[in-house]
């Protein structure tokens, strides 16, 4: 089998690895990094249940190769939390019951993470277009929006939308 | 669903990148954002031999207006351009033509250069390109050529560039401040790939048509552009009456093919709807 | 302070945020790699299934010959013509249809598996298929079952005296013929099973993400001919059913048989092409229905034509009947029908098999009975929701024409709290001035009940050969005084360890952090049935009530003991019991119980004074009940439906924890307007699948589920012993009714409605193509 030595930076760790370099940046975070809190729901782009945040950027985990991904920046859902204290962005999606399976929200959690740290504001228009992005079966999107958006106003990000 | 094996290589400079295409021909593959080959090859529906891996060429990250052109890398991402990158009507083109190309994580790994490559004739930048007249950059491990946009597509998924040459680089033409753009896409859900869109170009000067461009995108195996279409509205006043017959025009320019979304005659209907409307945003 | 009733956080969430949950795929790691080679063909003769020439060393191919000897998948029904026709794990002889599993290929990597899975050489004669249902039960179709010749794998009827009589003295009879495609409930983690045999003890542990563990081990043990004690069944955190991963999959067995045949771990991820092509797809339906009405509006009869497309096989335990018979019972809703006529037929076909999924039949019969009282009302010339109110039934219990009993429920008042919040005079208003400038805004309401919390009395009528119902609770206390609450039912998102723990820690008087509830382990729950049919809060709430309960009396005794005072005066509250103003921590009650039963005196003879309870209920059933309202602008140029607003009026009695209880209704509402709009399993004439991919295949996006409006309503019934009634279908039965009433609104200036979902902007141009709209 042809495999490569590399190391993976992952939520400022590093991973000294060993992997075939069809193995997808997922799969290899899963595997061989032991981070099984990035899923994947559809392996070809659409779901977003991969989601992680590479070099400041959210990217699909699951359409990049893991040594695509050396010299990077990774991070996934298992950086977020400082010990047992969740982000606020976690503590916002448990207050407002943003997730039921559980199983979309690290992809909805890093994708949001991402867009709260932008300089930019947030306005509803905004935030549903940026969380279109991924597929939740279980919430019908209600708490998951409500959960960003209520995190956005406490981090002072959140703005009305401009009236039509 | 699950890659096939491949060899992988990330060479550090274009030329490199040549040597290896021209070393693996048709069993090597460039691998740009991955936004499209990742998936097909994750259903095994290409599987190729070698990966050459440009997303480490520093030298081809730019993008540019250089003169009369705006000069797009090969690395330059789609979301590079959903801020507006140039002030003006085209920069608002552009930006609204990528905030319709899939979704946030796509666009930033996904590139335009990728997207003219990969030939999708539902892709934005592919309709784009085409009914602004880009010229394409491409280069094997000998030489350098242009090819315009006109000889660019060739069919499904398939275009002018041979398995040994890169996309360097797309040029878009820049125009003067009587050009207005229009962009208007039907999906049936946020980030899909489009069953109809049309991106419209007109130049306006005392209170008529000039100059238009039409193009129609994901209604056939290319994008086309609506001759006819752009040829009707030329001294006309811009206003429903004239969006309308060119939107009829337009809508029986081509031949629709069929999917599961769309029958031929719902195609031409939508090629109605979207032309007219990517017409009234142009001039709004 | 009283738990019940509150928006509590639930309990399982953190772990979940942190990303350190442990769903199947996540515990398969290091597991051998299975990976099946499916079926291309619909139909057709196995002529040979071979290794390739060169299979790598350490990998295995099984093919039907291996597991020849196993039995059959086989539900039974022991009513309503039922054909009990067998699904083999691996096929020896034949294929049913594309995606079928035919073999399955091991390898230590998934990349590999898939490599190798691509070199089984599989030689296949195609046969005629047949994948439509009307071309099923045509003369001449292809036979799929040597016990079915006419491809009709069950059939219920039933016509009461009194029909014929009714239509025949009818002022008017509206029919309407009805066509439901086929979905896929698409959880956003597919299936996936892993076996791991433990040499030590020759059992085998299968951890599948599964909502009935119970079950998939009795149907295991069943197949494989083993001892059930043999096999533990766990369902770890599981990323959504809604039905589809109720059912005993051929993957299953397989897994098991592999570990114990191999003596290690094997594990089946499935991928999403799989999911779509071969777990199990639902709502295939072709209806029509006739409704017999006096000049006012009353409903006298409802004569109703039911064909389901139920696929190649037919699902364990609950069988394929769950779709057609369903329909047959539940057709009349919460409407009084005082006279009833039904056929149902499942159609098999060269297609997946069908499974419950969320609501089942229940979002095409009510977008049938609501689309009969538009076009009823239409015909009559009377207002549509004055219709409604004078055929809902409104007095309390009421006997349906298929012998169910509806319990207190509140169908007028939902409907008329749903029509104010809807404002619809106002509405009417900006409909006609949209419409004046080309415009086509459309309301639609939908009402309905949902049979929900049903037990074994609501199954046994089904003559199933299994017959789920009850559910069983152990409960104990830990000598550190936390409770332990183990259950059957097997929950996957419904928040049940936080809701079932605000149940108990009410009665204990204690906190729902003290509460833990045990679930999903067949080694660790007594036998149950699982999370299925809106029934965990209805019944694993109840049987956790009734045992809390016995565990509280069991706590007062102890502190009478500890207090010198009499058990009556004991009260539990704030973790203490108290006897007027002495008191003694639970906690401590729950130590000494354990490691001083001298000082109890042993009271119910066991040599200790023991904390732990077994409870079970098995109710009848409850009937929540809703109406939803929906505004959608119909873009006539492109056929393009946005849905302006959602309102959804809930009663589903107490509700423990409103949050959790909005929750299941925006899922189920998205699920709905999915049906209603976007999601549709398409196959070619040659049966192969044209939607095999999320590109293809379209769940909504957040763009796409407007905001969702509810507003409760708490009837509390005496069917359910906590006044809670189930929530979870509702929002799926009832928006796909709500979305097609308001697009046939928006459309009337065109003259035409929609009877087939999900209307797809290609389906509204094709009605709308040529026509233009009357002022
Ligand atoms: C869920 C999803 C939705 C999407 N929706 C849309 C959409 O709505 N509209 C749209 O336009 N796209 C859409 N895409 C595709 C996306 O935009 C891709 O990024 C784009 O099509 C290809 O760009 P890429 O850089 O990712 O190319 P890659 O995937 O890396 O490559 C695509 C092909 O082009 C070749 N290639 C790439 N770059 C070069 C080059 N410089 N020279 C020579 N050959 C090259 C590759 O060898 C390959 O054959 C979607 C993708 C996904 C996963
Ligand atoms: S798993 Fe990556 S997008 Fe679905
Ligand atoms: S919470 Fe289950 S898929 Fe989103």
């Amino acid at each position: 089998m042809n495999t490569r030595h590399i190391t993976l930076n992952v939520n400022g760790t590093d991973h000294a690895i060993e992997v075939e370099p069809r193995r997808t940046l997922a799969d290899t975070l899963r595997d061989q990094c032991g981070l099984t809190g990035t899923h994947l729901g559809c392996e070809h782009g659409v779901c977003g249940a991969c989601t992680i945040i590479v070099d400041d950027a959210p990217v699909r985990a699951c359409l990049m190769f893991g040594v695509q991904a050396e010299g990077r920046l990774i991070r996934t859902v298992e950086g977020l939390a400082d010990g047992q204290t969740l982000s606020p962005l976690q503590q916002s999606f448990w207050d407002n019951h943003g997730l039921q399976c559980g199983f979309c929200t690290p992809g909805f959690l890093m994708l949001a993470t991402w867009l709260l740290e932008r300089e930019t504001m947030i306005d509803e228009a905004e935030l549903r277009h940026v969380l279109s992005s991924n597929l939740c079966r279980c919430t019908g999107y209600q708490n998951i929006l409500k959960a960003v958006r209520e995190a956005a106003k406490g981090l002072g990000k959140w703005t009305e939308s401009a009236p039509a | 669903m699950k890659p096939a094996a491949f060899d992988y290589y990330a060479p550090l400079t274009t030329e490199a990148a040549l040597a290896l295409l021209a070393e693996h021909g048709e069993e090597g593959k460039i691998l740009a954002g991955g936004q499209s080959l990742v998936p097909t090859m994750a259903f095994r529906l290409a599987r190729p031999a070698t990966l050459i891996d440009i997303n480490r060429i520093a030298s081809l990250d730019f993008c540019r207006a250089d003169d009369e052109v705006l000069r797009i890398g090969a690395l330059t991402r789609h979301a590079r351009f959903e801020t507006p990158f140039l002030p003006g009507p085209l920069g608002a083109l552009l930006a609204d033509v990528a905030h319709n190309i899939a979704h946030t994580p796509i666009r930033s790994r996904g590139t335009f250069c990728g997207s003219l490559a990969h030939a999708d004739p539902a892709s934005e930048w592919c309709c784009t390109a085409l009914t602004l007249g880009a010229t394409m950059v491409v280069a094997n491990h000998v030489s350098e050529r242009r090819v315009a946009v006109a000889d660019w597509f060739q069919s499904l998924f398939t275009t002018a560039l041979q398995p040994d040459e890169l996309l360097t680089e797309a040029r878009l033409p820049l125009r003067d401040e009587s050009w207005r753009y229009g962009f208007y896409e039907f999906n049936r859900r946020a980030g899909d790939f489009a069953l109809a869109m049309s991106v419209v170009a007109l130049r306006l000067e005392g209170g008529v048509v000039r100059e238009a461009q039409i193009g129609l995108g994901g209604v056939g195996t290319t994008p086309i552009l609506a001759k006819d279409a752009a040829a009707a509205l030329i001294g006309q006043a811009p206003g429903e009456a004239a969006w309308g017959i060119a939107a009829e025009l337009a809508a029986t320019c081509f031949e629709p093919t069929e999917d599961i979304n769309a029958s031929p005659e719902y195609r031409r209907d939508l090629v109605r709807a979207v032309t007219k409307r990517a017409l009234r945003k142009a001039v709004a | 302070m009283k738990w019940s009733g509150q928006r509590l956080p639930r309990l399982e969430d953190p772990a979940l945020l942190r990303g350190e949950g442990s769903f199947t795929a996540d515990i398969a790691i290091g597991a051998r790699c299975v990976r099946f080679v499916r079926s291309p063909y619909a139909s057709g003769r196995i002529v040979s299934i071979k290794p390739p020439p060169d299979m790598p060393a350490g990998t295995l191919l099984v093919t039907g010959r291996d597991v020849a000897q196993l039995g059959a998948i086989r539900p039974t029904l022991a009513r309503f013509n039922y054909a009990a026709i067998g699904q083999p794990v691996l096929p020896l002889e034949r294929v049913h249809f594309v995606g079928q599993a035919i073999a399955a290929v091991v390898a230590a990597t998934p990349e590999l598996a898939e490599d190798l899975a691509d070199l089984v050489m599989v030689d296949i004669d195609p046969e005629a298929a047949v994948v439509d249902l009307d071309a099923a039960i045509a003369p001449g179709a292809p036979v799929l079952h040597a016990e079915s010749p006419g491809n009709v794998l069950v059939e219920g009827k039933l016509r009461q005296p009194a029909c014929d009589e009714a239509f025949a003295g009818a002022t008017h009879i509206e029919e309407l013929g009805l066509r439901s495609r086929r979905q896929n409930a698409t959880p956003m983690e597919a299936r996936g099973g892993c076996a791991s045999f433990d040499r030590a003890t020759g059992r085998v542990r299968l951890t599948a993400s599964c909502q009935m563990p119970h079950m998939l081990r009795t149907g295991i043990a069943t197949v494989l001919d083993m001892p059930e004690a043999d096999l533990q069944v766990i369902a770890p955190d599981v990323g959504g059913g809604f039905g589809q991963k109720m059912a005993l999959f051929p993957e299953y067995p397989l897994l098991v048989w592999l570990a114990r045949r191999h003596r290690g771990s094997f594990a089946w991820i499935e991928d999403r092409n799989e999911n779509l092509i071969a777990s199990a797809h639902s709502r295939d339906q072709r209806h029509v229905i006739r409704g017999a009405f006096d000049a006012d509006g009353t409903l006298r009869a409802l004569d109703v034509d039911i064909l389901s497309n139920v696929g190649a096989f037919s699902c364990y335990p609950i069988t394929c009947g769950v779709e057609p018979l369903m329909a047959l019972a539940e057709y009349p809703g919460p409407y009084k029908v005082p006279a009833y006529a039904a056929r149902a037929r499942g159609i098999t076909t060269n297609t997946c098999p069908m499974a419950p999924y969320r609501g089942v039949s229940r979002p095409i019969i009510t977008f049938g009975i609501e689309r009969l009282m538009e076009r009823a009302a239409q015909a009559l010339g009377v207002d549509p929701i004055a219709l409604r109110r004078r055929n809902l039934v409104s007095s309390f219990p009421y006997r349906t024409a298929t012998g169910m009993t509806l319990d207190a429920a509140s169908y007028i008042e939902a409907m008329d709290l749903a029509a104010a919040a809807a404002d619809l005079p106002g509405f009417r208003e900006r409909q006609a001035v949209a419409r004046r400038a080309g415009r086509y805004l459309g309301i639609g309401f939908s009402v309905f009940n949902e049979r929900t919390g049903y037990g074994t009395p609501a199954f046994a009528a089904r003559s199933m050969g299994i017959v789920p119902g009850y559910e069983v609770v152990d409960i104990a206390m830990t000598p550190a005084g936390e409770v332990e609450a183990r259950i059957g039912a097997s929950p996957h998102g419904q928040g049940l360890r936080t809701t079932l723990a605000q149940l108990i820690a009410d009665r204990l008087g204690m906190a729902p952090a003290q509460v833990r509830i045990v679930h999903g382990d067949t080694d660790r729950t007594p036998y149950g049935w699982g999370s299925f049919a809106s029934r965990g809060m209805v019944i694993a709430g109840g049987a956790c009530q009734i045992a809390a309960d016995k565990l509280a009396e069991r706590l007062r005794q102890a502190a009478a003991v500890v207090l010198q005072a009499s058990a009556e005066t004991i009260v539990l509250r704030d973790g203490q019991a108290f006897a007027g103003d002495a008191s003694v921590p639970i906690a401590e009650l729950a130590r000494l119980a354990h490691q001083r039963s001298d000082i109890f005196g042993t009271p119910d003879g066991e040599g200790r004074f023991n904390l732990a309870e077994t409870a079970s209920y098995d109710p009848g059933g409850t009937f929540s009940n809703a109406c939803h309202v929906a505004e959608v602008e119909v873009d006539a140029e492109t056929g393009h439906v946005r849905i302006e607003r959602y309102v959804v009026v809930e009663d589903a009695g107490r509700l423990i924890n409103p949050m959790i209880a909005d929750g299941q209704v925006h899922g189920g509402v998205a699920q709905g307007i999915a049906s209603a709009l976007f999601e549709e399993i398409i196959y070619a004439e040659d049966g192969n699948i044209l939607t095999g991919s999320l590109a293809d295949y379209l769940p909504p996006t957040a763009a796409e589920i407007p905001v969702i409006e509810i507003i409760h309503l708490e009837t509390i019934s005496d069917a359910s012993i906590t006044g809670a009634k189930g929530l979870g279908e509702g929002g799926s039965i009832g928006a796909p009714a709500a979305i097609a009433n308001a697009i046939s609104d928006a459309l009337a200036p065109f003259g035409v409605d929609i009877t087939e979902l999900p209307a797809t902007p290609a389906r509204i141009r094709a009605l709308l193509r040529g026509r233009e709209p009357r002022a």
